[in-house]
């Protein structure tokens, strides 16, 4: 699969001495999703905003479909469609006529046949007289990603899509982001609900003060900082854990049901068979297991607590 | 390869800043006639009718290009400044700024549909004068190239003070502070040649003199100052304030704060 999106070493420090980014390398391939996550001032807004032409940066480069995006401005940004974070519209403007606007400034000739399509993906096409100020939040925010779509870009990127939105319009987002998915639009995230990059995203990027910590598969991700908690449930109660098995870390329910294992999906063994053996010599008897993953939220907070562990130690 | 140009880009925002325009057509038009009229009521009729004749020119023929000058310097700036400073008060600014149209483009969009717009609203006000008095153009050409120049030259200054303003106030602060005394202290209503020497002198510093002079000139054949020196001040002007424009774009001062 060819990139779309090639950043290397790229940084931007702010006339008061912020350090915004620092030598951040990424490259994104044609369809993917990619969901950057961070913490509030890491970096993300930043990240973007360069590669749509809002910020300039002090060093590094970034290509888009293979046009540099200072060089080649115009071709690269051609490529380009932003959904911002803040719901930014003209209030007097007719949804139609402000996606038909867009259209333009993005140097494209007139197809209503196209705009009419996109304005029906996204449930807008009844709404296309009425005038944006008349919208509710959740039409608006899709009046954004019509506009940001009316050029027919090859790469999307939503900026916090769901910042501060109830939980309905975020599966609402959700859906209108599959469905992008499916008609091969490569798509750039940030987020700071980990739930959302969990749910959409191909690839999971981290950042935290500037720097990209990780890069990786989501699936990658979660088997390789994810533990995983075994959850045996047991045919006749206990009082305790057997001796036997007591130096594994078990924990035994309240009601002496259940026992729950906690395990490295990391770790050579898990364990789980030599587990289940041992607890099957004691002549306890196992009726169900069930394993759960820990969430991204729990992989994300190690990842950012080890990197500040890792800046107070140098 | 992209065109060096991006021609769909300004129309779309000279087509979206004239539609605006004729959303509004009657506040658009009606209040600058209205205001107009009045001035030929008390100037023309009221005053103009002790004051005879100015250089061989009826006195409500005279105020004429004052008049269709103040309106021009007034609609250009307030159209322009309007224009631009409405996307950054909305946050739609961002759309200019992430799309492919560089400061060329957005300056040829936002101050071609300004200057379109009080060109329209001048020539409006032209033909109502019509109504109160007979105005003669000896130099139709040089009228119209001294309205567009004119037109130009303010709807960029005006683009200026719309990229400048960071609130409402600021917006209207330099229209009401600085154009509207120089179009009346600029010879709208009088020849600069009734003043006596010294203050004559002194309104030669004022800008705006040099355009009300030429373009009454357009009109009678008589100015106060060279129609040569009327059309380099008026040059002078678009240069700097393109070259302002290029700059507040190149470095994103109020633009991308």
């Amino acid at each position: 699969m060819t990139n779309i999106i090639e950043i290397d070493d790229l940084s931007k420090q702010y006339g008061s001495g912020t350090t915004a980014l620092q030598g951040v390398s990424m490259e994104i391939a044609e369809g993917e999703i990619v969901a950057l996550l961070g913490p509030n001032g890491a970096g993300k807004t930043t990240l973007i905003s360069i590669i749509c032409g809002l910020v300039v940066p002090t060093g590094g480069t970034v290509r888009v479909g293979g046009h540099d995006i200072r060089t080649d401005w115009r071709a690269a940004r051609r490529l380009i469609g932003l959904v911002p974070q803040e719901i930014a519209l003209e209030p007097f403007e007719t949804v139609w006529n402000t996606v038909r606007f867009t259209r333009g400034l993005y140097g494209a000739g007139p197809d209503d046949a196209y705009l009419e399509q996109v304005l029906r993906s996204l449930a807008l096409w009844d709404k296309r007289a009425a005038m944006t100020r008349e919208l509710s939040g959740g039409m608006k925010r899709r009046v954004l990603i019509a506009k940001a779509l009316s050029h027919q870009p090859r790469v999307l990127f939503l900026d916090e899509p769901t910042a501060g939105v109830d939980v309905a319009l975020r599966r609402e987002m959700w859906q209108v982001v599959e469905g992008l998915r499916r008609d091969g639009v490569t798509i750039i995230l940030t987020t700071h609900y980990l739930e959302e990059a969990e749910e959409m995203a191909d690839r999971i990027g981290v950042i935290n003060r500037g720097e990209l910590l990780l890069m990786k598969p989501k699936d990658d991700l979660m088997g390789e900082f994810g533990r995983k908690s075994l959850t045996i449930e047991l045919d006749a109660p206990l009082t305790a854990v057997p001796k036997s098995v007591a130096d594994r870390g078990l924990v035994l329910s309240e009601d002496g049901r259940a026992i729950r294992y906690d395990y490295d999906t990391r770790a050579e063994r898990t364990g789980i068979a030599r587990l289940l053996g041992d607890l099957a010599g004691e002549g306890v008897t196992v009726r169900d297991v069930s394993t759960r993953q820990s969430s991204l939220e729990e992989v994300f907070m190690t990842l950012v607590n080890e990197d500040r562990k890792a800046e107070d130690a140098a | 390869m992209s065109p060096a140009v991006n021609w769909p880009g300004i129309w779309a925002i000279f087509h979206h800043e004239m539609m605006r325009f004729f959303r509004t057509i009657m506040q658009s038009m009606l209040s600058p006639v209205i205001s107009t009229t009045l001035y030929f009521v008390v100037f023309g009729a009221a005053i103009g009718g002790r004051i005879q004749s100015v250089e061989g020119v009826p006195y409500g023929a005279f105020i004429v290009p004052g008049l269709m000058m103040l309106t021009i310097l007034q609609q250009s700036v307030s159209n322009a400044s309007f224009g631009i400073y409405f996307p950054k008060f909305s946050g739609t600014i961002y759309e200019y700024l992430v799309s492919p149209v560089g400061w060329i483009e957005v300056t040829a969009g936002f101050v071609g549909a300004a200057a379109v717009k009080a060109m329209l609203i001048a020539l409006v006000i032209l033909a109502t004068s019509f109504f109160f008095v007979g105005v003669h153009i000896l130099h139709p050409f040089w009228m119209m190239a001294f309205l567009f120049l004119t037109a130009l030259g303010f709807s960029l200054l005006g683009f200026i003070i719309g990229l400048w303003a960071r609130s409402f106030e600021q917006l209207q602060l330099i229209p009401l502070m600085v154009i509207t005394p120089l179009v009346f202290l600029g010879g709208a209503f009088y020849s600069a040649s009734m003043l006596p020497p010294f203050w004559e002198a002194v309104a030669k510093l004022n800008p705006v003199l040099y355009l009300i002079s030429g373009f009454r000139w357009a009109f009678f054949g008589l100015a106060d100052v060279p129609v040569g020196v009327s059309l380099v001040a008026v040059a002078v002007m678009v240069v700097i304030c393109f070259a302002i424009i290029r700059w507040i774009f190149a470095t994103g001062w109020r633009l991308r704060e």
